[in-house]
């Protein structure tokens, strides 16, 4: 036997595995350690001191941009997303278990969507809602419709050009994540289910769906937190609101007090509870599963 | 089986629509804008429909005559490229072996999977923490300078390593590892243990298994992970951004500037460029892989 425990090789390959789970969680923690300082704390180790000062400020919003109202936003835009990536990837992934016309295009545009350079599709969404910005105040102009005239800034927003942009991200996960369900898919439960006269919704709902729930729970996580944290292609599209990324972006270049590791540390926890929680449903679906 | 499928899902291809629809609303539509937008003119304030070459012809600005040494657009693919080697083959010498560890050391499922979600975690989580969360470890009084200070192996503190492209390739391997480990361990758990067992019988070294065996039968994941970690490096802004102290030049960020700036032709043009320059690389990956055999 070649991979047996306790050779040379086992050895060299779990120590890298080990040093890498601590490259990837050590500086994490690191903050998360800074954040807990008192109130002479800097950004730096050692610790000073021991307290909640920086959640307490934090809290305070003192010196920050709204963090709470930001805070809300990404927590309802994600999920928005949530819910449209699961039905939306459900729905095709139901579709691309028999061919439809232009289902070939249309798995090789989302793969694209997945590895186009974000501020290459940021900026083209943000033009395309420009141009959108145009021929509406072109048409406020020509018709003279004076409460566009006054008041109409532009069309870019969370939930028009935002919730769009986070999705072309979100939903090659959740088709992904549906191809490889499907593939491992055992038809014949579907079979008897007909063959005892079940209608197709029937067949869905009570053998399809609960077999495919532990995946939609997975989709639902992609989901919220690659929408929770997505930064790159909403950077240009978010118009006048801030999302909490956005806004950490921008606290990075003037905040120099630990109050951002305490902020760090709120975020991260937000997603650990989340990360926890949906897997945490994933394993007992599996278990209920059979 | 097919046919009866058949009577059980008649036409459900629309289903898929509402799906379509995302993707020509905020993918084709944005892209191909993109590049009709990079022919228009444009002004401080306004963006002007219209056919000329300009915003092309001045991104090449000096680029051929090469008086000056090289041009700023040269200078920065150069310093893009450079990010993308680096970060590449970090990623796949780091990503195979924990692939590699995960899909042939880790016997029990349980545990495979455990050990799996514990690389995936940190993706789930906010890209911009995971960047500031280096400024305690490496500023220049943090703890790697004063760990070799009270060492003495140094007597002043090292300054390239924050906001430097020391810094830089370190959060984009600490970023991007995992888009190498999720391919190659798919690719891994595939190979059929008993080549393995019988090259093993046959006298081969590990070493050999290894070249011989295993990386020829992962190439399809190797190639994966790396389309994704080159394309996400190649548009990156905010990771060269945030961690060269924005210092650093990169495509991304020539683009991320000029739309600032409100130059959104400009930036279109660029935006294009590199839009031309990805899909090349793609290109060339690809040649040797069919992606939807893999899933």
């Amino acid at each position: 036997m070649m991979f047996r425990k306790n050779t040379f090789g086992y050895y060299l390959f779990f120590l890298i595995f080990i040093s890498f789970v601590i490259f990837l969680y050590g500086p994490i923690f690191s903050i998360i350690l800074l954040s807990f300082q008192g109130p002479e704390g800097g950004l730096v180790f050692p610790l000073q001191g021991f307290s909640i000062h920086w959640f307490k400020e934090l809290w305070h919003g003192s010196g920050l941009v709204d963090i709470g109202a930001s805070f809300r936003r990404s927590i309802a835009l994600g999920l928005l997303v949530m819910l449209l990536t699961v039905t939306l990837s459900v729905a095709a992934g139901l579709a691309f278990r028999r061919n439809f016309f232009g289902a070939n295009i249309l798995f090789y545009i989302a793969v694209a969507s997945l590895i186009v350079p974000s501020i290459v599709l940021s900026l083209g969404i943000a033009l395309e809602f420009r141009i959108i910005d145009n021929i509406i105040l072109w048409v406020g102009k020509s018709l003279n419709i004076k409460q566009i005239e006054d008041n109409f800034q532009t069309s870019l927003g969370m939930y028009t050009s935002g919730f769009g942009a986070q999705l072309t991200w979100t939903l090659p996960f959740g088709l992904l994540i549906m191809f490889a369900i499907f593939n491992r898919f055992d038809k014949s439960f579907e079979e008897a289910a007909k063959d005892l006269g079940a209608s197709s919704y029937q067949t869905f709902r009570y053998v399809v769906f609960p077999i495919i729930l532990p995946s939609i729970i997975g989709i639902a996580l992609f989901g919220f937190t690659l929408s929770y944290d997505e930064l790159a292609r909403s950077s240009q599209v978010m118009g006048a609101t801030n999302t909490l990324p956005l806004d950490l972006r921008g606290l990075t270049t003037t905040v120099t007090t630990p109050i951002i590791y305490a902020l760090g540390t709120v975020t991260t926890a937000v997603s650990f509870f989340v990360i926890g929680l949906f897997l945490g449903l994933v394993f007992l679906f599996n278990k209920r599963k059979f | 089986m097919q046919v009866s499928l058949g009577k059980i899902k008649p036409h459900v291809g629309w289903l898929a629509l509402p799906f379509a629809l995302i993707f020509f609303v905020y993918f084709i539509l944005p892209l191909v804008l993109t590049i009709v937008v990079s022919f228009w003119d444009y002004t401080d304030y306004a963006i002007i429909p219209d056919f000329i070459f300009d915003n092309y012809i001045y991104i090449f600005d000096g680029c051929l005559s090469n008086e000056e040494g090289l041009c700023l657009t040269f200078k920065t693919y150069i310093s893009t490229f450079f990010f993308c080697f680096f970060t590449w083959l970090i990623t796949l010498a780091l990503g195979f072996c924990v692939a590699y560890f995960l899909a042939f050391y880790v016997n029990s499922i349980p545990l495979q999977v455990c050990l799996f979600l514990v690389c995936t975690i940190p993706f789930w989580t906010s890209n911009v923490i995971r960047m500031v969360s280096w400024i305690p470890l490496l500023g220049r009084n943090g703890l790697v300078n004063e760990f070799f200070l009270s060492l003495g192996i140094i007597d002043q503190p090292i300054e390239w390593l924050l906001y430097s492209s020391f810094s830089v390739v370190l959060a984009l391997v600490h970023l991007y590892t995992l888009f190498m480990i999720v391919p190659i361990f798919n690719s891994m758990i595939r190979i059929d243990r008993s080549i393995v067992e019988a090259a093993y019988d046959a006298g081969a070294s590990h070493r050999q298994i290894i070249f011989n065996i295993i990386i020829p039968l992962s190439k399809t994941g190797i190639i994966i992970g790396s389309i994704f970690v080159v394309t996400v490096v190649m548009g990156d802004f905010l990771t060269i951004g945030i961690m060269g102290g924005q210092q650093l030049a990169s495509v991304g960020k020539i683009i991320n500037t000029e739309m600032n700036y409100l130059q959104f032709p400009g930036a279109a043009a660029n935006a294009v460029i590199l839009l031309i320059i990805t899909i090349f690389i793609i290109y060339v990956m690809t040649k040797f892989i069919d992606i939807r055999k893999e899933l």
